[in-house]
């Protein structure tokens, strides 16, 4: 394998060759998730000091801030597919699309209750209607409007263009997610981590932070994968490659007996 | 021109024009966009009048009064240019101290108190330890009391 030709990126856009490379990449991925999160856990639990203000409950961060980074990027990466999936018409975007969404409605959903558990102790509400807190909530019933949209339609194309129109009016959400804290007066603090600015916060809180976040992006590309493969079989089962590797796997699995 | 490149131009049209709208909207909408108000738009006449809204700042240091019955209690709200007497009955939350952020829940009294009926701790994005912070606050003082020399 070749990853720096156009000809082996043109071919792993087909679902044939896909299906193996995905395959082959799962393990990987786990072991990534699993290092990373026991790093990042042990970082954050047992390396990093209490908080000057809050104590031990500011450690929620280390899984509410990585979840709200990747429930925002990931809406993006699966606006993308789509788009693409649309103008190109190409189906494996579209199942990456697809297969993208749960994962971003669970980061979402996670962002929101770590918040809410979070919120309780240091603000003294567990919610309030404040930019930042609307604009994700907003985010989370996008992934679930996408999500049922393309559950709704029975044409696998048909189901693309109307989720792909959904995705891309929607994506407008994710700046107003990231500089709602901002432009507004809002409950929720400004970043205490940007591009373009110091982190205001102590060393190894950032590590555990930071670490905690590849944790998730690898626990993503693991499930979206697994997805992605149930969504190519369902797809292209009257193709001649599924019949023939499904014949395959289930004589390999006869002859075991 | 291929079928693709117009849909692509399709897609980047409309999401420009979306992009456009939504400006436009969050601008008309920005002062309900607001959590809260600072002092010195309450000051302005920025806040709505006779009704409940939301008053956001710093406590102001030495400024906490508790009343005897344990629950009341009156402060001032500040940010660095205007100052509103607040008084509220009930339990605070545990990061409420002189200095703190806060956002506020009420309206005025008669005599231009504004009467609390939720108090908020706001927290902002400093996340230090306790000995950092302890360094810090000490910096502070040694400051000061060179500032006095002088």
């Amino acid at each position: 394998m070749n990853f720096f030709t156009k000809a082996f990126w043109l071919k792993l856009s087909s679902p044939k060759t896909f299906y193996p490379f995905a395959g082959k990449m799962i393990p990987v991925f786990m072991a990534i998730t699993v290092v990373l999160t026991l790093v990042g856990l042990y970082y954050g639990f047992v390396l990093a000091p209490p908080d000057y203000q809050q104590g031990d409950s500011y450690r929620i961060m280390f899984i509410h801030v990585p979840a709200a980074w990747m429930s925002m990027w990931i809406y993006i990466v699966m606006c993308l597919f789509a788009i693409i999936g649309m103008v190109w018409r190409t189906r494996l975007s579209d199942m990456m699309a697809g297969a993208l969404a749960p994962t971003g409605a669970m980061f979402a959903f996670l962002a929101l209750w770590t918040g809410a558990l979070w919120g309780k102790p240091t603000w003294g509400a567990y919610w309030v209607w404040d930019a930042r807190l609307t604009s994700e909530l907003i985010l989370l019933f996008l992934f679930f409007g996408f999500i049922a949209l393309r559950a709704a339609i029975d044409d696998p194309q048909r189901a693309a263009r109307a989720s792909a129109l959904l995705a891309s009016v929607g994506v407008i959400n994710v700046p107003i997610i990231y500089f709602s804290v901002k432009w507004w007066n809002t409950l929720h603090q400004g970043s205490s981590v940007g591009l373009t600015q110091k982190a205001t916060m102590e060393d190894s809180m950032l590590t555990a932070m930071m670490v905690m976040t590849f944790a998730f992006w690898a626990y993503t590309f693991m499930v979206a994968f697994m997805r992605v493969r149930n969504e190519i079989l369902e797809r292209e089962k009257n193709s001649a490659w599924v019949t023939e590797s499904v014949t395959q796997r289930v004589s390999e699995k006869v002859e075991g007996k | 021109m291929k079928q693709r490149h117009k849909r692509l131009i399709f897609i980047v049209g409309g999401l420009a024009g979306l992009g456009l709208a939504a400006t436009f909207v969050f601008n008309a909408l920005n002062s309900n966009m607001q959590f809260f108000f600072s002092p010195t738009e309450v000051v302005a006449n920025k806040a709505p009048q006779n009704t409940s809204f939301r008053l956001g700042g710093l406590v102001k240091e030495g400024s906490l009064d508790r009343e005897d019955d344990g629950l009341t209690v009156h402060f001032l709200v500040t940010d660095n240019a205007e100052t509103i007497p607040v008084t509220y009955k009930g339990i605070l939350p545990d990061l409420f101290r002189e200095g703190q952020g806060i956002v506020t829940q009420g309206r005025f009294n008669e005599a231009g108190d504004f009467v609390a009926t939720e108090v908020l701790a706001k927290h902002d994005e400093e996340y230090m330890p306790p000995e950092v912070a302890d360094a810090l606050e000490k910096a502070k003082q040694a400051n000061k009391a060179a500032e006095g020399a002088i």
